[in-house]
């Protein structure tokens, strides 16, 4: 038993160390896409203390939104275009009747608002689009298909697939993106006052009103760049709402405030997960992957109570 | 006019320390527990209670359960089914064990095992707080579901992999298993459910349900003042379980008949949530005007369709629900932050300087 836990998984990555590139490959991009829902999640955070547990329907919605343009006809990319104005209207009519009414609530209170939107979003959605899985246009929108083998040792193999790949390229692009946004432009800097202090910002005449509808916008963009890598590696529906909940975990590890946080999370997540599952999974009957990341989650929470990049929390009395 | 303390002087420390104070909560609360107990079941059909009454007990004693832990010891929980869950398997457990003993005495020991390893995920919460602390209540919720579907000693093997409540009598009636009648299953949840609301309502107004309160409203001042964060932490989690277990282990034994992991999902979670924070944080009635609104307000919505004469397809009904919950929490969270409880204490007040508003 013992053997099993501590001895057998390491001499397996070492007998095959093929396999184990493939597992750390497949946990690599199973984290980026974990760090992309979870950067939703902090774009939001930041600039309004918001916790918007709707990040993941967001996703979805966006996802379909996109499909079922395509299918009634829409070419890909103006289905691409109107589907980015979707979020934009989403955006506008969030900060507008949700956030704008419930300004200084407490956390408890914002947070059910916004589990209140993912009902309201899963309704409108499968109203408009109906409920079945969809798949998503990936050679419409010109993303590459297909695979890569590439030859490892003497007779290993690894498989990776292109769309990982351009998920992983876009990952990267967002991020680089986001940091430009935040750091270089005029709006970044508002962002950053108002992630700052609400008041501060307001007294020297930012709009918190405009920056929310951005920072929501944002997050709407960031949501459907995640829902076209997901749902071409899956199908678009509904059961993607589950990957939302994966996204707390990492989240939660790398500090609700931090970007660079959502992006290492996110990553150690997905290592962590792929790794326990196909190593140790087996020892307790598989299917792990469930809880593992709450669980690795809950352990760096205990030695870092704010997070891995999250900001020192201070209590006064 | 109607609820006016004045002139209601107590001569006796008794009397100044009761439960209820002003005679009118005393007549109120008798007249809501004569409906219950007697006009509820005298006038009420099978469906009624079947699918309306008894679910919203159940969930109005786990919104109660889920209340002690984040509306009056301020421990945000989202794993209230998965503790809901631990319960069901464990009354399901202990009376295929015990096949002999009362039925109704294993549903409230099944409880101790949910308090128990309600108490273990409670650990975390000495340094893990606010937000974060979700996290440990969703490893909860996660691992537990998984445990009820990997570990076929739970369901003692059923090919289903669901647990189905077994025949069981109880002072001369069936009071689980498919033959029990719904008013004998109606009687026991409200028992139950009262009794429990009413030993709730003694614990929080005294010296435990005190210092849970200052842990809420800051737990290191109430470090200071000798409230020990440990004991008082663990106990909120142990005793918050213990309500939801037994709410669990009810909704299977006395509403479903059979459940299976998914039945004790998240989705539970957040619904037995939406309950707490629309009735009111920290407030027992506020548990059961919550519970009453989302269980009630959805299977209503159904019916309004079919009486108005549209003919709607059942899927479109169950997304325009969908979205008219996820609509009204919106809305009732930007009315009334507070809750139900809120808009009630307002109402009395109105009455108390009825007619004169000044």
């Amino acid at each position: 038993m013992l053997y099993d836990i501590f001895i057998d998984p390491f001499v397996q990555m070492y007998d095959m160390p093929d396999f184990f590139l493939q597992v750390l490959w497949e946990g690599f991009v199973a984290g980026i896409l974990y760090a992309l829902i979870a950067l939703g999640f902090v774009l939001i955070f930041k600039a309004s203390g918001v916790f918007n547990f709707a990040q993941g329907i967001m996703v979805v919605f966006a996802g379909l939104t996109l499909v079922g343009l395509n299918e009634n006809g829409v070419p890909a990319y103006l289905a691409l275009a109107l589907t980015i104005g979707a979020m934009g209207i989403l955006a506008y009519g969030v900060e507008r009747v949700v956030m704008r009414p419930l300004v200084n609530q407490p956390d408890i209170i914002l947070l059910m608002a916004t589990i209140g939107l993912t009902y309201f979003l899963i309704g409108f959605g499968e109203f408009v689009f109906g409920g079945e899985p969809k798949q998503m246009i990936t050679e419409e929108l010109g993303l590459p298909t297909g695979s890569t083998a590439i030859e490892f040792g003497e007779r290993g193999l690894i498989i990776l697939q292109h769309i990982d790949i351009a998920a992983a390229v876009i990952a990267v692009l967002m991020v680089a993106a986001l940091g430009v946004f935040f750091n270089k432009t005029r709006i970044g800097r508002a962002l950053r006052a108002v992630a700052d202090d609400h008041q501060a910002a307001l007294s020297v005449g930012i709009s918190l009103n405009q920056i929310w509808a951005i920072v929501w916008f944002a997050a709407g963009l960031v949501a459907l760049a995640t829902g076209i890598m997901w749902g071409a590696r899956s199908d678009v529906s509904f059961a993607l709402e589950i990957v939302a909940f994966k996204a707390l975990p990492v989240l939660i590890l790398g500090g609700f405030t931090s970007i660079p946080g959502a992006i290492v999370g996110g990553l150690i997540i997905g290592f962590g997960e792929k790794i326990g599952e196909l190593y140790w999974g087996g020892l307790v009957g598989g299917g792990i992957e469930s809880w593992l990341a709450y669980i690795i989650a809950l352990i760096f929470l205990l030695f870092r109570p704010q997070g891995l990049f999250g900001e020192r929390i201070i209590e006064r009395v | 006019m109607f609820y006016r303390e004045a002139g209601q002087f107590k001569t006796s420390y008794k009397a100044d320390q009761a439960l209820m104070p002003i005679l009118q909560d005393r007549i109120g609360l008798l007249v809501i527990l004569a409906i219950a107990f007697v006009v509820i079941p005298v006038l009420a059909n099978d469906f009624f209670l079947t699918s309306i009454m008894i679910p919203f007990l159940v969930f109005a004693l786990a919104a109660i359960g889920l209340n002690v832990l984040t509306g009056f010891c301020g421990q945000l929980s989202l794993g209230t089914g998965a503790f809901m869950g631990v319960g069901a398997y464990a009354a399901y457990k202990l009376t295929t064990i015990f096949p002999d003993a009362n039925v109704i005495v294993m549903v409230l020991l099944s409880g101790v095992f949910s308090a128990a390893i309600g108490a273990v995920f409670g650990l975390p919460s000495l340094r893990i707080k606010g937000l974060y602390l979700a996290v440990t209540t969703l490893a909860a919720q996660f691992f537990l579901e998984w445990c009820f579907i990997r570990i076929p000693w739970l369901y003692n093997d059923n090919a289903s992999g669901a647990i189905e409540i077994p025949h069981r009598e109880a002072f001369g009636v069936v009071v689980s298993g498919a033959e029990a009648t719904p008013i004998v299953r109606y009687f026991i949840v409200l028992s139950i459910t009262a009794l429990i609301a009413f030993l709730m309502a003694n614990v929080l107004r005294g010296r435990i349900g005190r210092s849970w309160m200052m842990i809420r409203d800051m737990d290191i001042a109430a470090e200071l003042m000798g409230i020990r964060p440990l004991q008082t932490k663990l106990m909120a989690f142990a005793v918050s379980s213990y309500i939801c277990g037994v709410a669990g282990a009810m909704m299977v034994f006395f509403w479903l008949n059979a459940a299976e992991p998914s039945s004790y999902s998240i989705a539970l979670s957040f619904q037995i949530l939406f309950m707490v924070i629309l009735g009111g944080l920290g407030s027992l009635s506020g548990s059961f005007m919550g519970a009453a609104f989302i269980w009630i307000l959805p299977v209503f919505l159904k019916f309004i369709p079919g009486t108005i004469g549209i003919n709607l397809a059942a899927e479109t009904v169950e997304h325009v629900t969908f979205m008219i919950v996820g609509a009204l929490i919106i809305f009732f969270l930007i009315v009334e932050p507070h809750g139900f409880a809120r808009l009630w204490q307002i109402a009395k007040q109105k009455l108390r300087v009825w007619p004169f508003p000044y």
